[in-house]
């Protein structure tokens, strides 16, 4: 039997960067809001010995207990779908700060041909660019709409940056910090796009360049460029996360409990309402039921996709008939790139997370694809994140893979090889999708969420495009030899590629093609919203975490709106 | 790296008291001959892999006898052999690292997916097996022995490098029969665990020396390049190890 709890203004399920940034704007607008995390309470001082590869990025130490919960994977509908039962494709975050933690702090606007994306192409390109399997689609809000949201988060985060990309939306303000340091690494990059012809620019970072104290006061320290970003804590609280930023804001207040080992099973719905969560202390094993006049689903893509399913809120997307939308336009990234090998030796083993350069000639539609087979693009960029030891051992094709003649090669081009990424957009095929698995299910008794996913041809023309251009870049940069990424087949689980995992709750402007409004408030439930990246409807060619806050901050406004005068918000 | 005056080694011993077959070769036999070489120091062999010696015995936490244990590090070591760029495998302590491992939380999986029903999945679906990797080691260190007398009539770690490799080779091209997981992933998993060994803060008992950083000149545990990051030149620096080295 559960215990039911006294009633609240709001209560946020996961305080990752979502459910941190609305829990602190609700409750700066004095409204009473519970937040309950799975995981535990954690913050800077836990982060003083993260200089370990081998337990933070090898052993997954932040990451979320598999044990527990997982996914299972499939590549289309006529195969089993079978557990993921390590980590590898993607990390899932876990505790306080979520994927927000162990994220390496490239932060992006996506542009404003991905929010109008169907219109523009249309327009362009006539209403059969792609086939009809595509389920490309607008996604209710434009980028103008976004901006001031976008800043918002610009201005929490400290994000260090320069406003020299010709190519993106236009920002009414500039960066809250300067660009990070350009290194001889970065600055071999920028002549070699600056010779080609292209427009590249410092990343947008919120490793930040600087000592930085926010609207909220809250002070981000300056980057120590230690190397140690991605899958670890900021042992400096200089990588702008949850926990250093918008949790103590929202605890300030005196308006915000978080409650920890608190695992939300299920969203409880009544007519066209939701009454509250029940969640699981997974200490005691008690039950509760946390009552509330707006909950807010702010986990991760495949957890606040879960919750729906499992609470039966929402019609959950068929692939056969095309029917329901829960579930629908899930979207992975496409990840293309080159490798170089140098002669020279350089610090390679120094960096950021989110120390780069990129160039966005060839992101979103910036370029003509009137004779390609894809639409979209990505943004190539050079990242010197910090070489680590244990995972970084280059080698040319045709090397072994073990013995005397690896040990040399992997020794040597440690400290000689450098690589281009591009972040590939994705675009949505009626065949990629989340649902229940009916079969495994997680330690709480709940089924598995299912994913069915493959990359499309539209997927691997673009990698092959975009690998193409990230090639000549290298040649230019000097690389001995060359190799370009593998060209793409099959959706593979094995082997991490990234934690950009989008779609599956998606906003749109009528309840026909999305689950969510605008302001992500749930079409079938006022008083229910669903934050993340979820909310997609495709993705697009940058990391994903600046649009995901934008979308919160203007949820938030949103929420707090409701609050007063309640019904629909659109 | 200088070479040092040789030492009576573990083959020398085998010859000169004739024995010399991998079946012979007796947790006893060896763990006594362990024990030995434990008071000597610098211990440097110049030929083989199979002459590396233990420079100490810091006794086991998951392995039961020293035959298992010694498999396991001629196998290592032909994946990150001694050379003239420095340690290999058994010089840096990677067996005992991998030991350690095996018998915490990454040899028994408490963070995965362990619940049935299993199935063997499609290549792109991962890892599907319902054995723990502390099992799977158990399992392919025995089949290493297994192939090895199959092949040669001699326990693995009797082997001269090649045979070694040629049996190495043969788990990678999954050609070796395993119960519940095949031979290509164990040697997927003892060449990752190679790698973590020789790479991984030494705390965990591997990198013995941090010689694995040295080699590749990673500078481990530092608190800032902030002031060495615009650098061009290539920065030499001193590694650190998080326990304080």
């Amino acid at each position: 039997m559960a215990t039911t709890l006294p009633k609240v203004d709001v209560v946020v399920v996961g305080l990752g960067w979502t459910g941190g940034i609305i829990a602190a704007e609700c409750a700066k607008a004095g409204l009473k809001v519970i937040g309950l995390e799975r995981g535990r309470k954690r913050g800077t001082e836990d982060y003083q010995k993260i200089h370990d590869e081998y337990r933070y990025a090898v052993r997954y130490e932040l990451m979320q207990d598999l044990s527990k919960e997982t996914i299972t994977i499939r590549n289309n509908r006529k195969m089993p779908a079978l557990p993921m039962r390590q980590l590898s494709s993607f990390l899932l975050g876990d505790g306080l700060g979520g994927s927000g933690t162990h994220w390496n702090g490239h932060t992006w606007r996506f542009y404003p041909y991905d929010f109008q994306i169907k219109t523009m192409t249309d327009e362009k390109y006539g209403p059969n660019k792609l086939s009809s399997d595509y389920l490309l689609q607008d996604w209710g809000v434009t980028y103008d709409e976004l901006e001031p949201y976008f800043y918002k988060y610009d201005q929490t985060a400290g994000i260090s940056g320069e406003d020299k990309n010709p190519f993106w939306g236009k920002r009414a303000q500039d960066f809250p910090t300067p660009p990070m340091k350009r290194t001889p690494i970065l600055k071999k990059f920028e002549g070699a796009t600056k010779s080609l012809g292209y427009s590249p620019f410092m990343l947008p970072s919120a490793n930040l360049s600087e000592a930085y104290t926010n609207p909220d006061g809250e002070v981000i320290t300056a980057c120590q460029y230690c190397g140690f970003c991605e899958r670890f804590g900021c042992e400096y609280g200089a990588k702008t996360s949850p926990e250093i930023t918008v949790i103590p804001t929202a605890i300030k207040t005196g308006n915000f409990e978080a409650r920890f080992h608190a695992n939300v099973m299920e969203v409880i719905k009544s007519g066209n309402k939701v009454t509250g969560v029940r969640y699981l202390d997974t200490q005691s094993g008690e039950e509760f039921i946390q009552e509330a006049e707006v909950v807010v689903l702010a986990s991760y893509v495949m957890n606040n996709a879960k919750l729906l399913m499992v609470s039966n809120i929402g019609e959950q997307y068929d692939p056969e008939t095309g029917k329901g939308t829960l579930g629908k336009n899930y979207c992975y990234q496409i990840l293309p790139g080159a490798t170089g090998y140098f002669e020279e030796q350089m610090n390679t083993f120094m960096g950021a997370g989110a120390l780069g350069m990129s160039i966005d000639d060839y992101n979103a539609d910036n370029f003509d694809h009137s004779d390609l087979d894809f639409i979209h693009g990505g943004s190539i960029s050079i990242t010197q994140t910090g070489y680590r030891p244990i995972e970084t051992n280059p080698i040319q094709q045709g090397t072994p893979t073990w013995g005397a003649e690896f040990k040399k090669n992997s020794i040597y081009n440690y400290t000689r090889t450098l690589s281009i990424g591009a972040q590939g957009a994705s675009m949505p095929h009626k065949e990629n999708y989340l649902s229940l698995d009916s079969k495994y299910k997680d330690v709480y008794g709940l089924p598995l969420l299912q994913m069915t996913y493959n990359f499309t041809d539209q997927d691997r023309a673009l990698h092959k495009y975009i690998t193409e251009i990230s090639t000549n870049i290298m040649k230019e940069m000097g690389a001995k030899t060359i190799e370009g990424k593998v060209a793409i087949t099959d959706y593979d689980i094995v082997g991490y590629q990234t934690t950009h995992n989008t779609g599956g709750t998606i906003m749109g402007a009528n309840p026909e093609n999305s689950v969510v409004n605008p302001f992500l408030q749930h079409w079938d439930a006022e008083n229910l919203f669903v934050v993340g990246a979820g909310n997609f409807p495709h993705n697009g060619g940058y990391n994903p975490t600046g649009t995901v806050a934008a979308l919160a901050y203007k949820s938030a406004e949103g929420i707090i709106k409701y609050s007063k005068s309640g019904g629909s918000l659109v | 790296m200088t070479e040092k005056p040789k030492n009576y080694s573990r083959r020398d011993f085998l010859k000169t008291t004739g024995i010399a077959t991998g079946a012979l070769i007796g947790g006893g036999l060896i763990g006594g001959l362990v024990g030995l070489n434990a008071n000597k120091t610098d211990q440097e062999v110049s030929e083989g892999t199979i002459n590396h010696e233990m420079a100490t015995n810091q006794g086991f936490q998951f392995f039961q006898n020293q035959r298992e244990f010694d498999v396991l590090s001629n196998a290592t070591e032909r994946i990150f052999p001694k050379d003239d760029l420095g340690p290999g495998a058994i010089d840096l302590g990677v067996p005992y690292f991998i030991d350690r491992q095996l018998a915490a939380q990454y040899g028994s999986n408490t963070k995965e997916y362990m619940h049935g029903p299993f199935a063997v999945g499609a290549k792109t679906q991962g890892y599907q097996s319902r054995l723990t990797r502390a099992s799977i080691f158990r399992q392919g260190i025995a089949q290493l022995e297994e192939e090895a007398s199959k092949r040669f009539e001699k326990g693995f770690s009797s082997l001269e490098a090649e045979q070694m490799d040629e049996i190495l080779t043969a788990f990678q091209n999954d050609e070796v029969p395993m119960t519940g997981v095949t031979s290509a992933f164990f040697f997927r998993l003892l060449r990752t665990a190679t790698l973590e060994g020789a790479y991984a803060d030494p705390m965990y008992g591997g990198n013995r020396n941090m010689d694995g950083w040295k080699m590749k000149e990673f500078p481990g545990h530092q608190m800032a390049y902030i002031n060495v990051i615009e650098e061009e030149k290539f920065q030499k620096i001193e590694p650190k190890s998080l326990s304080g080295m």
